[in-house]
């Protein structure tokens, strides 16, 4: 591919030449399309922001509610993320590595999170592990919903998945050979997957962990349930978006949304950095 | 055949596999892992249905036919009617436009693609809320020509498109990019037109790949909840979707009617997910995985 676009750059073209036809009805839509539905709406998020001035935006920003907020989405964001790699590793290990009865069964209800609606989590998520509920009375008088516990645990429901099903097909790719080649030269069986599974695996974890973080930062419907909304306390900042839509006050929904939209562009950046990085040390993934 | 084996193992001096865990180890993991998913995944699931019963069917009955809760599912269902259509037409669009041509820029706009899946769904409402309130250009004079976008249901169209948009094009572009494009250029060269080439020679090869973006896209078209809530306005019987209609029920303690309106929602993602695994199993479609 480069060494054609090197041949033609006597000439500036945008497209290679093709005989199918339909690049421009079809490019064209789908620019027209784009421009429509996303660029045009979040172009106009920015410019409200940029209406704002500095001083305007930095007044919302070092607001102590909406720096609570922030710190209490990255901060949840980040613990069930940590969680959901521990426990979606081992959960991707058991499904490609053994076989046990339900395993298929298993394996398809991972996807559950994608499929559920948010709401519908949310109020099974706090039911259940309120004072009350089948698994919140368990743990009384140590309170799991309605505290920021309550947001991790929603936040673990949501990102799960992230996690699973980015490091499941590459374990699935490990050479079995090479586990035995690590065996025969006198590792156990523990130094085995910490020091030759692990670290071939590392590049899908990170990506998996940025994945579920960056889902949990701005998710909202299934934490809103079992948050328990207090300020300060338990308040995440996609609901203090909604907060301040309700009381009219656009300026500071718009400031708070555009400094989460420019931490999950960091996100996104994070994570094609680390799958650039992975492609150039493994050549997969 | 399995009982031969072991049998004939049993003879044997005991050999374990040195590139295996021990089977206590094995037990123990696979414990923590279903004990996990029953935590965070299985109870939550079981319990949306025992709560919808917790009165019994005439209860949970009575709460899927009431007047509110039917405008709601009407709603959900005209929503999902006009959003996932759309987003189709652009999939398909958009993956013929990338995976067969060369052209500048392609990188980025499968980047900008994804930009929904990277949004807050708060946010993916309040850029409409921004672009059709009352502060903004457009929207008063949408309004003096009568035609309402916010706590309307256009708006609630508008909301779900953005969430739902990357879904279809996310599973059709690597699908068509695999494919590559020899069979299009046969069909061509033997005189087939272009529209003729997409129906009798590029559908039917994205045809599985397609329904698997389209069973996606409508699971989260219907269940959304975040940008829908913030454009809706909740106006009862009129701009209420399911998952809003769920909030409300439930912000009014009001259990069973609230559960059984979301196990509706709960059973539509088990449908999903079941013929989701079919697809997966029969064709091999939609091995992508990952962010949805």
């Amino acid at each position: 591919m480069t060494h054609t676009a090197t041949a033609s750059s006597a000439k500036w073209r945008l497209k290679q030449p093709s005989i199918i036809p339909g690049f421009g009805l079809t490019l064209g839509f789908s620019l027209a399309y784009l421009s429509l539905i996303i660029l045009i709406p979040v172009a106009g998020l920015l410019w409200r922001t940029a209406e704002l001035g500095w001083s305007g935006f930095f007044a919302v920003f070092t607001d102590r509610r909406t720096l609570d907020a922030l710190y209490i989405s990255f901060g949840t964001a980040f613990l069930a993320a940590l969680v959901n790699v521990v426990f979606g590793v081992i959960v991707a290990w058991v499904l490609t590595r053994y076989n046990f009865p339900g395993r298929r069964l298993i394996d398809a209800m991972v996807d559950l999170p994608f499929a559920l609606p948010t709401a519908v989590a949310g109020i099974a998520l706090a039911s259940l592990y309120a004072p009350n509920g089948w698994i919140g009375s368990l743990f009384m008088p140590f309170r799991i919903a309605f505290t920021p516990l309550g947001i991790v645990v929603a936040l673990i429901f949501i990102g799960l998945p992230f996690v699973v099903r980015t490091v499941q097909p590459i374990m699935e790719e490990i050479d079995k050979e090479v586990e035995e080649a690590a065996a025969t030269l006198g590792a156990n069986r523990f130094q085995t997957i910490s020091k030759v599974i692990l670290p071939g695996l590392m590049p899908a974890i990170l990506t998996g962990f940025a994945l579920a973080f960056a889902r949990g930062v701005g998710e909202y419907g299934s934490v809103i349930f079992i948050a328990g909304n207090i300020p300060y306390v338990s308040e995440i900042a996609p609901l203090l978006i909604v907060i301040r839509l309700e009381e009219f006050n656009y300026a500071g929904a718009t400031a708070i949304a555009t400094i989460m939209l420019l931490l999950s562009f960091v996100m996104l950046l994070v994570i094609n950095l680390i799958q650039a990085w992975s492609r150039r040390r493994y050549g997969n993934v | 055949m399995s009982e031969n084996a072991s049998s004939t193992i049993s003879k044997q001096p005991f050999f374990r596999d040195p590139a295996d865990e021990r089977p206590l180890a094995k037990t123990l993991l696979i414990l923590v892992a279903l004990a996990f998913l029953a935590f965070f995944l299985l109870l939550p699931l079981i319990s949306v249905f025992v709560e919808a019963f917790r009165e019994g069917w005439g209860a949970y009955y009575e709460a899927l036919v009431e007047p509110d809760a039917a405008a709601a599912i009407r709603l959900t269902l005209l929503v999902a009617a006009i959003a996932v259509p759309l987003n189709l037409v652009f999939g398909l669009c958009a993956s013929w436009a990338i995976a067969k041509f060369e052209f500048k820029g392609k990188a980025f706009l499968i980047t900008l693609i994804d930009l929904p899946f990277s949004i807050s769904p708060v946010i993916s409402g309040l850029v409409y809320v921004l672009l059709f309130g009352s502060g903004s250009l457009l929207g008063p004079l949408l309004k003096s020509w009568g035609i309402e976008i916010l706590f309307a249901v256009p708006g609630i169209v508008l909301a779900t498109v953005f969430v739902t948009f990357p879904f279809v094009a996310r599973e059709l572009i690597p699908l068509m990019q695999d494919q590559g494009s020899g069979d299009e250029e046969a069909a061509l060269s033997l005189g087939a037109s272009g529209w003729q080439t997409f129906r009798y020679v590029t559908l039917p090869n994205i045809k599985w790949g397609l329904l698997y973006g389209v069973l996606l896209c409508n699971a989260r078209a219907m269940g959304e909840f975040g940008a829908v809530s913030v454009v809706s306005g909740r106006i009862r019987g009129l701009t209420n979707t399911m998952p809003l209609h769920v909030e409300i029920l439930y912000n009014e303690y009001n259990m069973v009617a609230a559960f059984a309106v979301a196990s509706l929602l709960a059973l539509l993602a088990l449908v999903t997910l079941a013929l989701k695994t079919l697809l997966e199993l029969r064709f091999g479609a939609g091995n992508a995985g990952g962010r949805h």
